[in-house]
């Protein structure tokens, strides 16, 4: 590419190893230090630490998902905790069965129920026994609905900010259904009080151990997938979409179809997320959810840097690494650094952190070396899909 | 004006009208295959809902709008009209600007468009030559790696005009494709409208009457929502109501 600068070389030849060792370090590196590390050493990686960093990975996966949609196709979507929910409420029900009759009624059915006197298991339950069924549940579930959504809002050409309200709509009323009794999910309560997944003892610390590994992999797999997306052609009318929606239209492609499938592909991986989610915190309720959290997500994405799949990550990472910080040391002052980093982003860094990150060096460079080139060059742009 | 084997677009009778005001009204169009036209007309003369009817974007409240003779557009989406071989160059330069030059060509060639085949399969060696070619003929080879958003304004409407090309339409629809372009380029739009022409039929709307009296082979003018006159530059120029409604207004010199 025209333009290119040291550091543009330098990014290409960096980059891969970057990533290399960084799921070096998050898949084997980390667990290692808590299996083998001596406790209080600076070469341990304590239980809680380890569970905490298990969480933020789970997010990182629906933050893929959130950039890929929002990022790339340019789709604000304010609804993802919804997709998030649902696949946790999949790997919820699967828990809450495993609970069998060791709930505090030792009955069979699961405690809320008994509580709210339901005689049966609701039929929409039973499936969850399996664990390879609810494994399918957490991704098809979600991406089944966001097919469903997206196919009537697409193809009606609902676009921009109409379609961030409706998917806000959309968060709001999956909040208030989960709410309620009668739809046999625990209520405002959620599901908790989980025992054992695949017959592993949910407190031991080998299984969150190993919960933690699966969550890397997991992300480690989801990046893989998302890279290969925005590599591919159709990657690439994603980016059209979002630049030239017209072009797209009058060059002949239907553009719903590709919104339809990538916002699809972005809830599936929202409900895996969920899924990872649920056997390491130990709970979901409702308000993991609704409106609030569902924005926050997309905080995330925006502080991270989006339209660049790494930048997701570190968002999704940071800002969660950032509020178990502060809500234990300043737990007054959270909200006013999540909603004064958010302004600062939007207002100074549009690409985020990653974004700054990666041009802020490029600025330096062309500062020093200016007037050796007459090409002109849009700094802030210029990256924007072209790194994986 | 009949609808004759000769057509690549007949437009009979149709009217669009928006909350009252008739945009066009009983309008009678039509253009024979391997034509360049041009339609001129004042501001609001409805030049550009003309075009949004033929590409699909509006629909005619009344009329028939035919393409070679027997496809009926008023009941087309967009994305069909696209692909029957209508092709529609935008007032303003509308490209991906974060991909390269030969990405911008490579996804607009005529072919297989669903999600799947994009996804798993790569450009087809007859695609690739395709844009090779009109690399050349838009004169941005030298710059096919370039990010589309550095370009020059000119070179970005000739990219776009290159876009349309590669879909290899039997009409082309340009709108006022060298409004803020330097003479230079100017010169250049003309000579590659006229090459594209020589294989394909095309529809040019434009204010710059030079221009139009470089490219064009008959002319059409539109008048509040109808066509109130037509033939070569020279008649259009002698004819009255034009020069009073339009040529005469001061605004061309060259008129």
């Amino acid at each position: 590419m025209p333009g290119e600068t040291l550091v543009d070389r330098m990014e290409k030849k960096v980059g891969g190893i970057v990533l290399v060792v960084a799921a070096f370090w998050f898949i084997v590196a980390m667990p290692s230090l808590n299996a083998f590390g001596t406790p209080g050493s600076f070469f341990h990686v304590s239980d809680f630490t380890l569970n905490l960093f298990g969480k933020f990975l789970a997010y990182a996966i629906l933050a893929l998902g959130l950039d890929l949609i929002w990022g790339y196709t340019g789709i604000l979507s304010m609804g993802h905790g919804v997709f998030f929910g649902l696949g946790a409420y999949c790997m919820g029900m699967y828990l809450t069965l495993e609970i069998g009759g060791e709930g505090v009624y030792q009955s069979k059915l699961p405690d809320f129920m008994v509580w709210n006197r339901v005689k049966e298991l609701p039929l929409f339950w039973k499936p969850f026994h399996s664990f390879f069924f609810t494994t399918l549940a957490v991704a098809v579930v979600p991406g089944m609905l966001a097919a469903v959504f997206g196919f009537l809002a697409f193809r009606t050409r609902v676009r921009g900010v109409y379609f961030a309200i409706i998917t806000q709509a959309l968060a709001l009323s999956a909040w208030l259904v989960f709410n309620r009794n009668e739809v046999n999910l625990g209520g405002t309560n959620g599901l908790t009080n989980f025992k054992k997944i695949l017959g592993f003892t949910l407190t031991e610390v080998s299984t969150q151990r190993g919960l933690y590994v699966a969550t890397a992999l997991a992300l480690c797999g989801a990046y893989l997938l998302c890279r290969w997306i925005v590599k591919s052609r159709a990657g690439k009318i994603l980016l059209a979409i979002r630049d030239a929606e017209n072009r797209v239209l009058y060059s002949g492609y239907t553009p719903a179809n590709y919104k339809v499938f990538v916002f699809t592909v972005s809830a599936m991986l929202a409900g895996v997320a969920g899924a990872l989610y649920v056997p390491q915190v130990g709970i979901i309720t409702p308000g993991r959810i609704g409106v609030l959290p569902s924005i926050e997500m997309v905080i995330w994405v925006a502080v991270g840097g989006r339209g660049s799949l790494i930048g997701a990550v570190i968002g999704a990472v940071g800002v969660n690494w950032a509020r178990s910080y502060l809500t234990s040391s300043y737990p007054d002052y959270w909200l006013y650094f999540l909603g004064g980093i958010f302004i600062l982003v939007v207002q100074f860094f549009p690409n985020g952190i990653f974004g700054l990150a990666r041009d802020l060096p490029r600025k330096v460079e062309s500062w020093f070396r200016r007037g050796e080139r007459a090409e002109p060059r849009d700094e802030s742009l210029a990256a924007i899909g072209s790194e994986g | 004006m009949t609808l004759t084997s000769k057509s690549i677009l007949y437009m009979e009778d149709v009217f669009v009208v928006f909350d009252g005001f008739k945009a066009l009204n009983a309008l009678n169009f039509s253009m024979d295959r391997g034509e360049l036209r041009c339609v001129i007309g004042p501001n609001g003369a409805g030049k550009t809902t003309l075009l949004d009817v033929v590409t699909g974007k509006v629909k005619p409240d009344s009329g028939r709008v035919v393409f070679k003779e027997k496809t009926n557009l008023a009941r087309m989406r967009q994305e069909e009209i696209s692909n029957a071989g209508i092709g529609r160059k935008f007032q303003t330069p509308t490209i991906y600007e974060n991909l390269s030059v030969r990405d911008n060509l490579e996804l607009s060639v005529k072919q297989d468009k669903k999600v799947t085949s994009l996804l798993f399969g790569g450009a087809t060696a007859e695609a690739r030559e395709r844009v090779e070619e009109t690399l050349d003929v838009i004169g941005l080879a030298s710059k096919s790696g370039w990010r589309a958003g550095l370009l020059a304004h000119g070179e970005k409407q000739w990219l776009e005009i290159g876009m349309v090309v590669v879909q290899d339409p039997d009409l082309l629809l340009v709108d006022e494709p060298v409004a803020g372009m330097s003479e230079g380029e100017t010169e250049k739009t003309a000579a590659l409208l006229r090459r594209i022409a020589e294989h394909r039929s095309v529809l040019v709307i434009e204010h710059d009457m030079k221009f139009v009296r470089e490219i064009a082979e008959r002319v059409t003018v539109l008048h509040e929502g109808a066509v109130i006159c037509e033939g070569s530059i020279d008649h259009v120029h002698r004819d009255e109501r034009v020069v009073e409604l339009y040529l005469g207004r001061g605004s061309e010199e060259h008129a």
